[in-house]
């Protein structure tokens, strides 16, 4: 029943053997201890659990493992690089763009899949990208504000 | 908290060191004011310990789901102690550390445990400093404390630190005087607006929330659910489910469980448990629920009274009699409720998603026949709670299964259970007969709110003649399933009640100020003497750039204001109504908020476009379907709260007020949601909604009731 699933995670060889149904995300935070993929509706429609997969924004609990075999895959946890934070975690510290900090991750994941295919998105395309990113908190414009100074600021250094 | 036979849950509090005293206020807010001082330890050394490396470790019982008070109260040490910032650690809602504490709700945390927290700070200040002097041989007077260092003024070769002083033990010097609080004006560290203690945790996902810690030889358990409120289990069959290899199964009393090591096969076993259910005929549905509320409603009590409510509905020169409604509304914090227990010689230890870690303390204790000592709750981050996470159920189904199976349970509810589960902020009704006189001053005023509660039905405007009534349970505390009116639980709900009270008595004041053609701004400050909402009011029209017009205007721009939790908030928003969908578009919102001192000005203003970006939810799109006991609404595809697209552009106006001490910051601006929505609404289309949420089918149903008018 069970497969070997090899594939990148954050940059490493990882390989997991599994059920042909297990779910990305109950590996993520069962098999691996990742826990920074949140659970929040199950079915792919809060985004708590946001992971990019080869370059795309994917939601990790209706994604079998299985899927990601050969791909690449990055989390909330592979973000910062030796103790630097990626400008996109930077910017949303700097404008308040959290406040119970549950679809953190999976916001910061989608704007970080976005980036990668659109360095300079404008407003609108920013704000129908995370249009499927849930926060109940109310962090929305900062959010934003914070997507688009990251792009702002990351396209000047580079 | 015991349940007690035929007294009120949140009449009980436990006191400090024992003992159980029943207060009578119906108010918590009046109710811990009054307590404050009794419930709160006056040893400083119950709320911070210096450590020999100088660090400070502050204990509080109040839990960090997202409002900031990790780092306000944080704030507040440190400004009243005279240590940096990054020297403190924060200890939360941990039961064996903290302080006792009712609970994180009522925007209490910096009005009421804020006092508490700087004065213990202050006295450590005060008897540090005292030491200090003894230790150097010079007046206190003559030191001044820097980053927590005592240093003689003029001579600083000549210093003593904190952590020397303190070592890491109990402070038991006592200074027979009490310290004042530094005065705003020297303020160093409130005021400001630092980066969040936990801000790199929450953008690295290393914060850890209920549900992603993990025990060695831990169990997920799932539990049994019936498929509505009021249901009975008739026949129950695990025996598949007990075939699933690794799988324990749970029955005792009503609790049916499955276990196993793995989240998705305890899942898949109680896919494989066969249960049949008696069940309750189901008569309500979120239309008929209005006419039961009312119904039901016979006794009611009397908030306020004034003047001569007869006489002066005969002499008003116009009345206005207005029924306003409002439908369930879900809590649905993004983290669902999760506990993880473990049973260990003898001692519960539960770490759970909660707002109560107290309260829930002495639940678990009672259900589990352990005494209260033998149980410790433990808050990690919360993901949200909004009032919905008081009555931790999932932190007594984890202690059980702990304690049943003898090993580390956790428990964490799926969406459809949290949906399922939630105690609901209550439908509601609103009924008022309002008049003016000649001069266009509120002549009557006579209001009856049921099922909401009393919180936010007071009138702000003068007027000689008031009556304000309020029938039904409050929503200031949960309120479980078959208790009362409705046919599930219910609960506060950030600004319980006033969320309702003020949507119906800012609508109605709107529906006056029209019926006179009088601006409804100038309609407000005609109609106020209290100076201090007449200032947010205006705070508010600056920054909106208000221009006096009769509505309905065509412009849609709507105006309300409330008093909650101690503050004063006036909103003012823009919005367009599409005539052929009848969707409404927030295009701005502006409020101006008097909170007293601000401890933390940026997190103050993310708390009001948060609650007003939340408040778009029941005001638009939030209005739970259910059938009698079944809850329809299971996850975020049928019930819409507020996305990306309908968030507004969102200016907070925090107005100065340093004269008073700081109020509440988490409910109030959220309270004007719905008023300002409904007055904008009007304005852009004069179609007037009196039923919350204003969803499309109800703006076209009401677009066409005033075309055929």
């Amino acid at each position: 029943m069970k497969n070997s699933i090899k594939f990148r995670l954050n940059g490493r060889p990882t390989t997991l053997q599994a059920a042909d149904d297990r779910m990305l995300l109950w590996a993520l935070r069962t098999d691996l201890g990742l826990t920074g993929s949140k659970y929040g509706c199950g079915e792919g429609i809060c985004g708590a659990c946001t992971v990019v997969v080869d370059g795309k924004a994917v939601r990790a609990c209706v994604t079998p493992l299985t899927s990601v075999a050969g791909k690449d895959v990055v989390t909330v946890e592979g973000l910062a690089h030796g103790g630097r934070l990626h400008p996109l975690q930077q910017s949303f510290i700097d404008h308040g763009a959290f406040q119970c900090g549950y679809c953190t991750p999976g916001m910061l994941m989608s704007a970080f899949a976005l980036l990668r295919e659109t360095p300079r998105p404008a407003h609108d395309a920013v704000v129908a990208h995370m249009d499927r990113n849930l926060c109940r908190c109310g962090a929305h414009q900062r959010i934003v504000d914070a997507i688009e100074a990251a792009a702002k600021a990351t396209a000047k250094s580079t | 908290m015991n349940a007690s036979p035929g007294l009120d849950r949140r009449a009980f509090l436990q006191l400090l060191g024992g003992g159980i005293v029943v207060l009578v206020s119906l108010d918590p807010t009046a109710l811990l004011a009054d307590e404050a001082r009794r419930l709160y330890p006056e040893d400083f050394n119950a709320y911070l310990v210096i450590g020999r490396d100088g660090r400070v470790t502050v204990f509080s019982g109040k839990i960090e789901m997202g409002q900031g008070v990790m780092t306000s109260q944080a704030q507040m040490v440190a400004e009243e102690l005279g240590v940096d910032l990054a020297a403190i650690d924060m200890v939360l809602g941990d039961t064996d550390r903290c302080p006792w504490d009712m609970g994180t709700f009522g925007s209490l945390t910096t009005r009421m445990f804020g006092p508490a927290l700087r004065a213990a700070a202050a006295q450590a200040r005060l008897v540090l400093t005292t030491l200090a002097a003894e230790r150097l041989g010079v007046p206190a007077d003559r030191l001044e404390i820097r980053h927590g260092v005592a240093v003689v003024a003029g001579d600083p070769a000549r210093s003593v630190s904190y952590a020397q002083l303190a070592k890491g033990a109990r402070i038991t010097r006592v200074v027979d005087r009490k310290a004042v609080l530094r005065a705003a004006a020297d303020f160093q560290v409130m005021g400001l607006s630092p980066q969040r203690l936990d801000a790199v945790e929450k953008v690295t996902g290393v914060a850890r929330y209920a549900a992603d810690l993990r025990l060695p030889g831990m169990l997920y358990g799932r539990v049994l659910r019936p498929p509505m409120h009021g249901a009975s289990l008739a026949t129950l069959d695990t025996a598949a489910a007990a075939a699933l290899p690794g799988v324990t199964v749970v029955r005792r009393d009503d609790l049916v469980a499955v276990l196993h090591a793995d989240p998705e096969a305890a899942a898949a076993a109680l896919e494989a448990v066969r249960a049949t259910w008696r069940l309750p005929e189901a008569k309500l549905d979120r239309d008929s629920i209005f006419g039961h509320i009312l119904a039901a409603s016979d006794e009611l009590t009397d908030v306020a009274s004034r003047g001569d409510i007869g006489a002066a509905r005969a002499g008003a020169v116009r009345t206005f009699e207005t029924t306003y409604r409002k439908g369930y509304v879900a809590h649905a914090p993004l983290e669902p409720h999760a506990a993880l227990a473990e049973f260990k010689d003898g001692r519960m230890t539960v770490w759970a998603s909660t707002q109560t870690p107290f309260p829930a303390r002495d639940r678990i204790a009672a259900v589990l026949g352990l005494s209260a000592k033998d149980v410790r709750v433990i808050t990690p981050f919360v993901g949200g709670g909004f009032g919905g996470k008081s009555a931790s159920d999932q932190a007594i189904e984890a202690a059980r299964l702990a304690q049943i199976t003898g090993k580390p349970v956790q428990v964490a509810w799926t969406r459809a259970e949290e949906f399922f589960k939630d105690t609901f902020d209550p439908a509601a009704v609103v009924r008022i007969a309002s008049g003016v006189d000649r001069a266009g001053g509120i002549s009557l005023w006579d209001y009856t709110v049921y099922a909401a509660g009393a919180r936010g039905a007071s009138l702000p405007y003068a007027t000689p003649n008031a009556r304000i009534r309020s029938a039904g349970k409050n929503s200031e505390g949960p309120v479980p399933a078959g208790v009362g009116v409705h046919p599930f639980a219910v609960g506060p709900w950030r600004g319980p009640g006033a969320n309702m009270n003020v949507f119906a008595i800012e609508s109605q004041i709107d529906i006056m100020a029209a019926a006179l053609g009088v601006d409804p701004l100038e309609f407000r400050l005609r109609n106020l003497t209290d100076e201090r909402m007449k200032r947010v009011l205006q705070a508010a029209a600056d920054a909106f750039g208000w221009k006096a017009a009769a509505t309905p205007s065509g412009r849609g721009h709507g105006i309300a204001c409330s008093i909650d939790a101690g503050s004063y908030v006036a909103t003012m928003a823009e919005v367009r109504v599409d005539p052929a969908t009848g969707r409404v578009k927030v295009l701005r919102i502006v409020c101006a908020q008097d909170m007293g001192i601000v401890v933390n000005p940026v997190g103050a203003k993310m708390q009001i476009e948060g609650g007003l970006t939340m408040g778009l939810g029941y005001t638009l799109s939030e209005d739970l379907r259910f059938r009698g006991g079944e809850i329809l609404d299971r996850n975020f595809d049928t019930y819409e709260i507020p996305r990306f697209t309908a968030a507004p552009r969102i200016e907070a106006v925090l107005v100065k007020n340093d004269a008073l001490a700081p109020q509440g910051g988490g409910e109030p601006a959220v309270t004007t949601t719905g008023a300002v929505i409904a007055n904008a609404v009007f304005d852009a289309t004069g179609a007037r909604l009196l039923r919350l949420p204003m969803s499309p089918d109800r703006i076209l149903e009401a677009l066409a009731a005033k075309g055929a008018a």
